[in-house]
This record gives structure tokens, C-alpha cells and sequence, in this order.
């Protein structure tokens, strides 16, 4: 069987993509199936949810369609998510390679740095960079890119040095192959499939992360966020709590999904190794 | 006692480094802030030009960023960490007020997590792939994937609003003049909802350590050797649970700096006034001081912890840091 086969054959991945297709699908025609302004008020306030066909999920404290909220808050909370995690992994990845094949002075330094950012809780940095930034959608994903490298970096840099070890390494050197080539070209693509094992968890906290702040009312003010709306409908929680729960449903979906998608990798992993 | 005393100052000097780094990127960040104290202090309360130039001239904000640097790490050796501008008081002092309510909010959250962890992983790891096992797992990997405030919220719609069984939010009951176990009594009710809410979210990494802990244990030579003479599962299931109880520890000092970031959302949940609804204050009213003060406090905070949990470490698996290597 090949990696993507076994990916694919486990029951977590089938369960979190059950889940997470439909809700990407549903992000991805957003602009379609909602076009104009999600933040527009288009109804009667307070519509509650499977009354008016043209609001199924009923309508917030305003009179905006909920639905329309959700799915261009899917865009917002998978956008962050995904790019957050992306410069994350970059910067950890190249960080962490340079850590371990850069020489003692040079590793030294980088991991009492990446010991300094784990040492600050990573939502408080993202809240004190969002608001002294001020807040944006590049802001947030910047403040919670922040917070996340320094895991993929400790990764990194400890496969970095049990590969640099090994004999094609060696024989690298010995043809005059330059460190910086030899370290991005030769080790780091070996090296990065447990820094990518780390994705799904990563993805999946910055997605949560990105809904604490824009609950806290530092999200895009310009966009539709799940935190946004949950904070929106908390004021009116006795009347209306559906306005509250309905938001945290999707997030809630959307980040099991990715967990469950990070456990079937790495059932495939563990079936790969037990295979060989 | 000298074992622990060794591990104790390795780990302070490791610290220093680390903290250093904090502090400057706290500078940094200080500097990025747009406008300085001095505009933040006259937006709120008014003031001419010359009244500007002589706040600078006070603070040591007219020189140079160098100049500045030094300024304000030698106040912070004085354990001076500024001027709070929306409180119009010490930042050390603030923080020092709020602090203990944070901390209970947190210990008692982390407490809960541990302890249904544990309990969780154990009754999880007794037989791994059972469908005990799988349901459990389950149910923890839903609970880890939602937002704490959004569960804290759901539970005051149902607890507060609906049943009433707990009240909806503060520290607790205000003018109320309760003292002894009175109040505590007071402070646990209020507690309740938000250290469900935290310790419920975090349960699921202590269950799955220790369930992954347990799995592993199982295939060991001398469990094999259990059940060979015979033992019966729940004494085989004690043996391993005390073997796979030890890595949890650790994580306990991983987390401290996630429940800390947790609590700052709880507690604007719950409206207790703690260390996390001082932070959104601080950010409402673009109190940078106070602000980068509470990031410095929570810094110095996670080291402590974790100096803490190296210690319990170490009395509880004698072979670490006997020889002096570190772990």
C-alpha cells in the first residue's frame, strides 16, 4: 500500500474528511451561494433558526443572516488557520535546520530563542502583538505564526542532527558541496516529515486561536469571524443562545476534523513502520 | 538535598538567557507600539506641550532607544515595571492584585484536567482498542477541539441561565462582607463554571499521555512477566499505570503557559476580574506598559513552574540529575 493509500484507509481520516469536505466546499462557495455583504442586514432581527427558509439558521441581533455569517467565517477561520500554520512550519523548518547544522554558537542561540517564545504563553503574544499592531487579517496570522514556529523548530533541529550523521551527508561534503546547500538541499526535505506530522495540531490551534481573539474583539474588522459572531451573540445569551452555539458548532467541526485527520496520518505512519 | 539544590541552579542559570530574551523582545514590541506612554497618559488626561515635554523629560522617553533600553531594564532589576497609564498606578502593583485569582482559576483547572486525565487514561489504557478505549478517546478529542470560552459559554446557558444552579459570572458574591470558609465556599461556587470549562478542554492531553503511556508499558518484558505468574489485570493495570504516570508531570509544566493563555479568555467569559481581564483592559485601553508588564509576569511564572516540576521530577525518579547531567 502507498502512504496515501494507508492515509486514506483508516477510519479517522474517512471520518475527519466526512467532515471537513463539506465544510471546505461550503467556504470555498461562500461568494457564490452568499454574494453581497455577509454583515448586511438583510431581515427581521432575531429570526431564530428552521423558521424562514430564507434565513434557515434565523437572523443575529441586527437582522444578518447567520448562515451567511458562517460560511464567510469558514473562509476567515481556515485562511488564518492554514496560512498561520504554513509561515509557522516554514520559519520552524528553516529555523530549527539552521540550529542543527549551523554549529554549537549558532544552535545555542537559536534554542534559548525558541525557549523564550515557549516560554511566553503563545495567546497572550498574539493578543499583545494584535493590539499593539493593531488588528488585520496579516496581523493575526503573523501574531499566531509567532507563537506556533517554536515547536516545529525543536523538531527540526533534533532530526537535523541525526541525519547530518549520516553517510550521504558525508558523501556531500566530500564531492564540495557548500553547508547551505547541503543543509536545504540534503537534509532539510529529509527532514521534514515529523515537522509535518506536527501540521494538523498546529493548523488546528491557530484556527482556535484566531476565534479567541476575534472573540476578544481583535479579529479582521472588516471580515466575518466564528469568535466574532460568538461575541456578537453573547449579548443577548438569555434570549437568544442560539446565536452563541451555532458559530461554536462550526468551530468545533472544523477543528476535530483536522485532529481526526492528524490521527489517521499517524495511524499510516505507525502502519508504515510496522510493516517494514 | 544537594542533588536538588544543583538542579535548582543549573535551571536559574538556564533561565537567565531566556528571560533576557524575553525582556528585549518585550522592548521591541514596546517600541513598535504607535505613540509612546507620554501620548497614552495625555489622551486620557490632557495636558499642553510643556506639560508633554516635561512627562518625557521624567520618563527618560526624549532619549535615544539605547538610552531607553537600559532605562527600562534597570527599573525592571529594581522590580520597577512601569507606569500603568489607564490605571494610574505601579504595573507591578496591578498585576500583584490580580494575580492570585488567575492563579487559583488556574490550579484548580489544571488540577481538575489532571486528575479526570489520569483517572481517563487509565480506565482508557487498561485495554487499549476496546471500545471503552475508543469512546473515551473520542469523547476526549471532541472536548480538546473546542474553544473553552465557547463551552464556557454553553455551560452558563445551561447552569446559569436555565437552571440557575450556579451564578453567571464574577469572582465572587460583591459586598457580601463573607469571611472564612464563607466565602471560600462563596469563591468555589463562582469558580465552578469557568475551572469546568478550562479543566474539561485540557483533559484530553493528560488522557491521551497517559493512555499512549499505558499502550506502551503494556509491551514491556516485565508485564509479560505479570502475566505470566499469573497477576491479575486490574493489579498488572496498577503496576503500569504508576510506570506511566511519570512523563504526565512533565506536561503539567508544558501546559502552564497554555492554561495561562486559557484563563485570559475564561475570565472575560466569567467577568473575573483576574490577570486575563486585566489583559483585555490593558488592550482596551491601549495600555502597552501594563500590557507587556502582564507578558513578563506570565514569562517569569512559567519558569517558576517548570523549576517546580523539574524538582518534583527528580524526587519522584531518583536516577535524574543524580550525576548532574540535566534531563
Amino acid at each position: 500500500m502507498t502512504g496515501v493509500k494507508r492515509f486514506l484507509s483508516t477510519g479517522e481520516t474517512r471520518a475527519g474528511l466526512a467532515l471537513l469536505l463539506p465544510l471546505l466546499a461550503f467556504a470555498l462557495l461562500a461568494p457564490a451561494m452568499f454574494p453581497g455583504d455577509p454583515m448586511a442586514i438583510v431581515g427581521e432581527p432575531l429570526l431564530r433558526p428552521f423558521q424562514n427558509s430564507a434565513f434557515p439558521l434565523g437572523t443575529d441581533r441586527l437582522g444578518r443572516d447567520v448562515l451567511a455569517g458562517l460560511a464567510h467565517g469558514a473562509r476567515t477561520s481556515l485562511l488564518v488557520g492554514l496560512a498561520a500554520a504554513l509561515s509557522a512550519l516554514c520559519v520552524g523548518a528553516v529555523i530549527g535546520t539552521i540550529a542543527g547544522f549551523g554549529g554549537r554558537l549558532l544552535d545555542e542561540t537559536l534554542m534559548r530563542l525558541t525557549e523564550a517564545f515557549q516560554t511566553v504563553p503563545a495567546f497572550l503574544l498574539a493578543l499583545a502583538f494584535v493590539s499593539v499592531i493593531g488588528p488585520s487579517l496579516s496581523s493575526v496570522v503573523l501574531a499566531i505564526a509567532l507563537g506556533a514556529w517554536p515547536a516545529p523548530a525543536r523538531v527540526a533541529r533534533a532530526e537535523v542532527l541525526s541525519i547530518r550523521e549520516k553517510d550521504y551527508v558525508a558523501a556531500a561534503r566530500v564531492v564540495g558541496k557548500r553547508p547551505a546547500q547541503i543543509a536545504f538541499i540534503e537534509i532539510l526535505p529529509n527532514a521534514l516529515p515529523p515537522v509535518l506530522a506536527l501540521s494538523s495540531v498546529i493548523v488546528a490551534s491557530a484556527i482556535l486561536i484566531e476565534a479567541a481573539l476575534s472573540f476578544l474583539g481583535l479579529g479582521d474588522p472588516n471580515r466575518v469571524t466564528w469568535g466574532g459572531m460568538i461575541a456578537e451573540g453573547r449579548t443577548v445569551l438569555r434570549s437568544a443562545s442560539y446565536l452563541s452555539i451555532i458559530p461554536g458548532v462550526a468551530l468545533v467541526i472544523t477543528v476535530l476534523a483536522i485532529y481526526l485527520l492528524g490521527e489517521g496520518a499517524a495511524k499510516a505512519r505507525l502502519a508504515k513502520r510496522s510493516y517494514v | 538535598m544537594n542533588r536538588a539544590l544543583r538542579l535548582i541552579g543549573r535551571r536559574l542559570l538556564g533561565a537567565i538567557p531566556v528571560l533576557a530574551i524575553v525582556i528585549v523582545g518585550t522592548f521591541l514590541l514596546l517600541e513598535l507600539a504607535p505613540g509612546d506612554a507620554v501620548d497614552a497618559y495625555i489622551a486620557s488626561t490632557g495636558g499642553d506641550a510643556a506639560m508633554i515635554s516635561a512627562l518625557r523629560e521624567s520618563w527618560g522617553l526624549n532619549q535615544s532607544a539605547s538610552a531607553r533600553f537600559w532605562l527600562f531594564v534597570s527599573r525592571l532589576a529594581q522590580g520597577d515595571l512601569g507606569w500603568s497609564v489607564s490605571f494610574s498606578r505601579p504595573v507591578l502593583d496591578v498585576i500583584l492584585e490580580r494575580l492570585p485569582r488567575t492563579l487559583l482559576l488556574m490550579g484548580s483547572a489544571t488540577a481538575l484536567s489532571f486528575a479526570l486525565g489520569s483517572l481517563f487514561g487509565v480506565m482508557a489504557g487498561a485495554r487499549p482498542g476496546s471500545l471503552r478505549d475508543r469512546f473515551l478517546s473520542v469523547t476526549s478529542l471532541a472536548l480538546y477541539a473546542m474553544p473553552s470560552f465557547w463551552l464556557g459559554l454553553v455551560l452558563s446557558v445551561i447552569f446559569a441561565v436555565n437552571l440557575r444552579w450556579f451564578p453567571l459570572s464574577g469572582f465572587e458574591t460583591i459586598a457580601s462582607n463573607r469571611v472564612g470558609l464563607d466565602r471560600a465556599s462563596d469563591i468555589a461556587i463562582h469558580l465552578a463554571l469557568p475551572v469546568i470549562a478550562l479543566g474539561l478542554v485540557y483533559m484530553a492531553l493528560y488522557m491521551r499521555v497517559m493512555r499512549a503511556g499505558m499502550a506502551e508499558v503494556w509491551r514491556e518484558d516485565f508485564v509479560r512477566a505479570l502475566i505470566a505468574r499469573g497477576f491479575s489485570h486490574g493489579r498488572i493495570v496498577r503496576h503500569i499505570a504508576r510506570n506511566a504516570l511519570l512523563p504526565l508531570t512533565t506536561m503539567l509544566g508544558v501546559q502552564a503557559a497554555v492554561m495561562l493563555g486559557g484563563s485570559v479568555v475564561i475570565e472575560s467569559v466569567f467577568a473575573i476580574p483576574g490577570l486575563g481581564r486585566l489583559t483585555q483592559e490593558a488592550v482596551a485601553g491601549r495600555d502597552t506598559p501594563l500590557l507587556l508588564g502582564i507578558i513578563l509576569v506570565s514569562a517569569l511564572f512559567v519558569v517558576a513552574v517548570n523549576l517546580v516540576i523539574d524538582l518534583v521530577y527528580a524526587w519522584l525518579d531518583p536516577r535524574i540529575g543524580a550525576s548532574g547531567e540535566t534531563l
